[in-house]
């Protein structure tokens, strides 16, 4: 028997950037802005999607991938608004990947769609590690999960260029403070948009939808400067 | 809960790698892990050890280097170690994007034997 030693410098995730790296070539041809919504379970993923798609719907073509452990439940909530929506149900798997992603594409009609919305599995931890060719990750955190969030899932804010504070219609009855919530991400991830929001109230969704529609106007404009 | 995921990757690297080194058993597989990555080394070394069975890379040892988080201040134009997880340049304070490093999830190494006599090749 031979010993030997075998230096190796390989990325254990490669497969999965390969992936990410060819839905991103996909997306950008086809000028697609697309970012991926990630937080906990019962952040209020859908509901902003339900709120960003009533009021971007004829202005702005859209498109959504829902990602969950089991049932087609939010993406019939979704279809319900005439978007075309498409389930991956992970079968226990705590996160989408870029194969899912992949595979996603196919059932759906990218040719006149302006913005794909991919809802990650809700998750605070997980999702993060996985790129899956998206332009951006947003981030959702809702005012009752606490504000020494930001402390225990540190890689979530460091990587989202965009975190969501929603429900701060609850703040009266909830013990967070928002300064504390909004320092310690500012400590993880100091170019990160904020925006305090209530899916429920409508409350501070301006700003975003602005900011979102700014993001997929940009994607159109390359794309026509190429054609 | 991702580490099965992880170690499912990292054991398709290891026998690949292992096919071209001809190894006929695989003893200790060396990571670098970043201390940003969400990975629990436990739970990695764990998934790890289930899918490897009955394969050359059965009961391997996993060796973890945790690798620190460390940023570029474009400001100060130096290289600072991310403590506690501020992000900010303990210099100047601006907020630090530029991750060097601190977020790896890689193999650096894997030490097996071949099935070829000592010094044969």
């Amino acid at each position: 028997m031979a010993q030997v030693k075998v230096p190796i410098v390989r990325n254990i995730l490669q497969a999965n950037e390969r992936l990410a790296a060819e839905n991103r070539r996909r997306f950008d041809e086809a000028g697609i802005y697309v970012f991926n919504l990630m937080s906990s379970p019962g952040a209020g993923k859908t509901s902003l999607l339900e709120r960003t798609i009533d009021h971007l719907s004829g202005r702005i073509k859209m498109a959504v991938i829902e990602g969950d452990i089991q049932t087609s439940y939010d993406a019939e909530r979704i279809q319900q608004k005439g978007v075309q929506a498409v389930q991956i149900n992970t079968d226990g798997g705590c996160h989408l990947d870029g194969n899912m992603i992949q595979q996603a594409m196919d059932s759906l009609d990218l040719a006149h769609v302006d913005l794909l919305i991919i809802e990650n599995v809700g998750n605070l931890v997980c999702p993060a590690e996985f790129n899956l060719g998206e332009h951006d990750k947003v981030m959702i955190f809702s005012v009752t999960e606490g504000d020494e969030k930001p402390l225990k899932y540190p890689l979530m804010f460091q990587t989202s260029s965009v975190l969501l504070i929603n429900k701060i219609d609850l703040l009266p009855y909830v013990d967070c403070d928002l300064s504390k919530v909004r320092d310690r991400a500012r400590q993880l991830n100091g170019g990160q948009e904020v925006f305090e929001i209530s899916c429920r109230t409508g409350e501070g969704l301006e700003p975003w939808f602005v900011w979102l529609e700014g993001k997929v106007r940009e994607r159109q404009s390359r794309r026509s400067a190429r054609a | 809960m991702h580490e099965l995921s992880i170690a499912q990757s990292l054991f398709e690297i290891v026998l690949e790698e292992g096919r071209r080194y001809r190894l006929e058993r695989v003893n200790t597989i060396r990571l670098q892990i970043g201390a940003l990555a969400a990975v629990v080394p436990e739970a990695l070394t764990f998934s790890f050890n289930m899918i490897s069975e009955n394969s050359i890379a059965s009961g391997a040892l996993l060796e973890i280097e945790t690798v620190p988080v460390v940023a570029h201040c474009p400001k100060c134009d130096v290289l600072c170690e991310v403590e506690n997880l501020v992000f900010l340049c303990p210099e100047c304070g601006e907020p630090l994007f530029d991750i060097v490093s601190g977020r790896e999830l890689s193999i650096i190494g894997i030490e097996g034997e071949t099935g070829e006599e000592d010094g044969a090749g």
